[in-house]
């Protein structure tokens, strides 16, 4: 059965293509992709994320439950409103998810997770949970829009109240805010400044409606995939899965070793890391023409890799990729595409950050 | 929608035909199919001398989201290609039917193979139904 935001019907009279996507029917774009991701990169974008699933954690002991939930340390999280990414890996060290959390009490804590994983996060949540007492609530009232772009806070904190407007203007990335009835994040998926706004549903097509007139404009899947690559963010399923771990995913900034804390999967991390990871994620760019894409052949002197994800760049007007490859693979490397082989270059993501490319890609 | 210009004979696969005053074939890909691929980015253009045979891949076409096989509607030696979409794939977007041809064939075996192809008619009944 295929699940539809409360926005579904205005992505409808706005022309979007839909696509199915982890079960929900969202936008991949109203018109062109790749104007939607110059507008993210120029000016402001937004892009409707409430299929994701927001869940709220309740109880005395919930930091102490995603102490041991979470590959990433929740102790760095110390003033209201902060959040942290993490990994929730299985005791193989495999990625279950990739997650924000935000800290707002110390019995409350706030998850986001991805919606093609909904099921099986909150099943192994619930069942982490029991032994903590903390309450797991999945919060279905509410919708999540993302604006994004150089002039993406602007835009938004040009319809808020002066109250609200002043605390979303203070905030530093990835802090949270509430006012307005609406809770601020300046998080994102794209590598620009922006929000991430989480609204109950009864007010979400309204301020989308009040967002187009200030300026933004709609983005769809599409350009969301192409903006999160560009700025060197995984993808789950497609970059990690259950079968991965943060060390083979380039995710080893999201694991804090901390001393004592006895994370889901932690042992298999430490045994994996002093038994040496075979294979790692890398950037890939391709200078030729053509377009990187999943599941193509990696060549490399040092043995066969496989590309995750790969795609034209908008920014760079060049094909990049994420690829798993043997550990030590040098500088350059040939992509099979359709039986020929391509010299691409390897290089340290992110590709793009606010709206340029990085030195030396 | 665009209007289906009706000089043109279709694959099933979304490649137009044209045949020309001069009895080559001109070939490109549906407005339709244009809309279905989303912004391209890259043609991977046939060979001038390239024998070409009809139902066989010849071409790609890749957008941001896929790519495509482009398949030859009719048999023959490639005449020309539009190397003008090597720096500006868009042009099929912008217009399929027009500048966004692709290639030009010199057919080898018109007449038999274009009973094969489907008139604008049954072409735009065939999108008709994918779309329901």
């Amino acid at each position: 059965m295929t699940q539809h935001t409360i926005l579904n019907a205005t992505h409808r009279a706005l022309g979007a293509k839909m696509v199915d996507f982890g079960g929900w029917d969202m936008p991949l774009n109203y018109g062109s992709q790749i104007e939607e991701h110059h507008a993210v990169r120029r000016d402001a974008g937004m892009f409707d994320v409430s299929h994701m699933t927001v869940v709220d954690l309740r109880g005395a002991k919930t930091r102490d439950f995603l102490r041991h939930l979470f590959a990433n340390s929740v102790d760095k999280l110390k003033v209201s409103g902060k959040a942290l990414y993490s990994c929730m890996l299985n005791e193989q060290g495999g990625v279950i998810d990739d997650l924000i959390v935000y800290f707002l009490a110390e019995d409350f804590f706030r998850v986001v997770v991805n919606a093609a994983t909904h099921d099986k996060d909150l099943a192994w949540i619930e069942k982490q949970a029991k032994a903590f007492d903390v309450k797991v609530i999945e919060r279905k009232d509410l919708a999540m829009i993302a604006v994004q772009g150089p002039n993406a806070r602007a835009k938004v904190q040009s319809l808020l109240s002066p109250a609200t407007r002043e605390k979303a203007a203070k905030i530093g990335k990835f802090v949270a805010c509430e006012g307005d009835g609406l809770f601020i994040a300046r998080t994102g998926y794209t590598g620009e400044d922006g929000y991430e706004i989480i609204v109950a549903e009864a007010q979400a097509v309204d301020l989308w409606n009040k967002l187009i007139a200030a300026g933004a404009r709609p983005a769809g899947l599409g350009a969301r995939d192409t903006l999160r690559l560009e700025a060197g963010m995984n993808l789950y399923g497609q970059d990690m899965d259950e079968t991965i771990t943060p060390w083979e995913a380039g995710l080893a900034w999201t694991v804090a070793l901390d001393e004592g804390r006895d994370f889901i999967g932690r042992a298999a991390l430490d045994k994996q890391k002093a038994d040496g990871v075979r294979r790692v994620m890398v950037g890939l760019v391709m200078d030729d023409k053509g377009v990187l894409r999943h599941g193509q052949r990696v060549v490399t002197p040092s043995g066969d890799g496989e590309i995750l994800s790969g795609t034209f760049s908008p920014t760079l007007g060049k094909a990049i990729a994420f690829a798993r490859v043997p550990a030590g693979t040098a500088e350059s490397a040939q992509v099979d595409i359709r039986g020929k082989l391509v010299p691409v270059r390897v290089v340290k993501y992110p590709f793009v950050r606010d709206g340029k490319p990085i030195d030396g890609i | 929608m665009n209007e289906i210009p009706g000089d043109l004979k279709f694959m099933k696969s979304h490649e137009w035909a044209r045949v020309e005053d001069n009895g080559t074939v001109t070939v490109g890909i549906s407005d339709h199919a244009q809309g279905l691929l989303g912004d391209l980015v890259y043609v991977e253009l046939p060979s001038v001398g390239d024998e070409v045979k009809a139902g066989n891949a010849c071409a790609v076409v890749e957008s941001v989201k896929a790519a495509s096989d482009i398949y030859a509607p009719v048999s023959g030696e490639v005449i020309s290609v539009n190397s003008a979409l090597a720096d500006k794939p868009e042009t099929i977007n912008e217009d399929a039917f027009g500048e966004g041809w692709i290639f030009v064939v010199k057919p080898s075996n018109l007449a038999e193979e274009s009973e094969d192809l489907l008139d604008p008619d049954a072409y735009a009944e065939l999108i008709e139904n994918e779309e329901h």
